[in-house]
């Protein structure tokens, strides 16, 4: 390893299926302890990266890292060290809980077995269930299985596919939590397409498109990335069709629109406030001002002007 | 070696916990044992020589059931994805299952059928000799036979799938001297598929005589087999 922190290093990471890309030179790196968030649309190579970094399938080009061991030439060292939640969560539906965590167990070679087990599943939260049939279990449980599954060996590294699918809003709080819980010990990476989900959990996160990296940072960084320009918006109670050209005669505005019920929508410079100068315009015309505040862009609108941008860009080659 | 007992172990208790190993080890036990009363009755001879040739053809059937489900479940289900990316070489994964099949059919041909034995001890002066070599014979055969349904059930996702074509490779090894023949004699073809056919290397342990290229022959085509599957499963891997 060239840096100690570096735990998973990509290199020009490319995978063909046939003659289609699935993934196009994907470099990146994962710092110790961090939990890095792949986010991207459905098929856009997330679960492939995944796949290659476990040493499920070999990478077409390129190679990558983790703790050192290259994953196609010392796969089975880098399996070691991996907890890996496939995207569709391999149960065997005949097992009970306790016996399929059992043969994860045996499988990765944990030598206290029960502890490891029982810890396992007091993280996820399926104590009550070990003596169960996984086939009998309902979609949340199962998925918790699954992420008991990865994380039973204690494992340095944890790689999830979409962790919280198909669990309901408490239960994707709870797993929200066991990830941050375990960052710091253990390096996670986890795919999503759900924004809201990279933004609480992930400490970076790294955008992937149609098989390329298109954005990598931290989410609050991401968003002020793309803004380009602040906004603010501005609710009157008199409305009236004048408003946007006055406005716009103040220093530093850029354009406003105009939306129902006195909503105005005001673009300003970067890095210019002129919530002070618009209030006290409003107040000397008298249009009453009901709520004024500044908008940050959200993830969503990040996620979708970078991927759009980035097909648009692409249908112009 | 842990690797391979752990996936043994899932694999045998994951048969005992369907119905296929029940109602399979059933229909085989129920057919084998008619046969053996019938053949019995009309020869009046304390041997098995007769129930053991009888058995070949119904593990022609038996063993591609038993072991239609071991890789193709895997890939349906996406399971396949656990073991491939546990610290466990792919050959160990094809070796455990293939294990896995050959405790449970040995279980569910020697526990029941050994009954046979003591029937004719008591009822006969059996020669034990080729009953011995008998038992060696068929747990060889079966093991021959669920190493090809092993390598069947890596083709496909589709357990029916895995089943028929476990039986059509067995076929073609069943009747490939007859290929032979038509081949003409003396000559490397007709050689090469005469020592393919795989019953004719099975019968001389009915009659009590272990011969090595019979030894060999069994060894080869599990070898070949689970290589073959080992194979496929990698493949899968680059697609």
């Amino acid at each position: 390893m060239e840096n100690g922190n570096v735990m998973i290093q990509a290199q020009n990471l490319a995978k063909m299926y046939g003659n289609a890309h699935a993934l196009r030179d994907v470099t990146f790196e994962v710092q110790k302890g961090e939990i890095l968030g792949f986010l991207g649309p459905n098929g856009a190579g997330k679960t492939t990266t995944m796949r290659i970094l476990t040493g499920f399938m070999p990478p077409s080009a390129g190679s990558a890292r983790v703790a050192g061991f290259d994953v196609f030439a010392d796969s089975i060292e880098v399996r070691k060290r991996i907890g890996y939640l496939p995207e569709s969560v391999p149960l065997y539906y005949e097992m009970s809980v306790w016996d399929y965590l059992d043969f994860a167990a045996r499988l990765r070679g944990v030598k206290n077995r029960d502890s490891a087990i029982e810890r396992a599943m007091e993280m996820t939260n399926i104590s009550e269930r070990a003596d169960q049939l996984i086939g009998k279990l309902s979609k949340g449980y199962k998925q918790r299985v699954g992420i008991a599954q990865a994380i039973v060996h204690n494992p340095e590294v944890l790689i999830l596919d979409e962790p919280t699918i198909g669990l309901d809003p408490k239960q994707i709080i709870e797993i929200r939590h066991l990830i941050k819980s375990l960052a710091g010990d253990h390096t996670v990476i986890l795919s999503t397409h759900i924004l809201p989900e990279v933004s609480q959990t992930c400490s970076r996160i790294l955008i992937i498109n149609d098989g390329k990296i298109v954005a990598e940072d931290t989410p609050e960084r991401l968003s002020a990335r793309v803004r380009g320009a602040e906004h603010i918006h501005l609710q009157v109670a008199q409305a009236a069709p004048e408003i946007p050209t006055e406005i716009e005669k103040v220093q530093g505005v850029l354009g406003v629109t105009a939306h129902d019920g006195g909503v105005y929508e005001i673009e300003t410079n970067l890095g210019a406030d002129r919530r002070a100068d618009i209030a006290a315009l409003a107040v000397q015309r008298g249009w009453g001002v009901l709520e004024m505040r500044p908008v940050s862009i959200s993830l969503e609108e990040v996620f979708l002007k970078l991927t759009t941008e980035e097909k648009s860009a692409g249908d112009g080659a | 070696m842990a690797n391979l007992w752990t996936i043994t172990w899932r694999e045998l208790k994951a048969y005992f916990a369907s119905p296929i190993a029940y109602v399979v080890s059933a229909l085989f036990l129920a057919t084998v044992g008619f046969l053996f009363a019938l053949i019995l009755l009309n020869g009046r001879e304390a041997s098995l020589r007769g129930a053991f040739s009888n058995m070949n053809f119904l593990l022609l059937l038996v063993a591609p059931a038993i072991t239609m489900r071991l890789l193709a479940e895997e890939q349906r289900m996406g399971t396949i994805e656990l073991l491939l990316t546990a610290p466990v070489r792919d050959w160990q994964v094809v070796v455990g299952k293939f294990l896995g099949s050959v405790i449970l059919f040995a279980t569910m041909l020697l526990g029941p059928t050994l009954y046979y034995v003591l029937l004719i001890g008591v009822l006969g002066k059996p020669d034990y000799g080729p009953i011995i070599t008998g038992y060696i014979g068929i747990l060889l055969l079966g093991a021959s036979f669920l190493a090809v349904g092993v390598f069947a059930s890596a083709l496909t996702q589709n357990q029916i799938v895995a089943y028929f074509i476990g039986i059509a490779i067995l076929i073609l090894l069943w009747i490939a001297d007859a290929g032979g023949a038509i081949a003409g004699s003396g000559n490397l073809m007709s050689s090469v598929l005469g020592y393919i056919a795989i019953t004719k290397h099975f019968n001389d342990f009915f009659r009590g005589v272990v011969s090595l290229t019979d030894v060999v022959y069994a060894f080869s085509v599990i070898a070949v087999a689970l290589f073959l599957a080992t194979q496929i499963l990698q493949t899968r891997r680059w697609r």
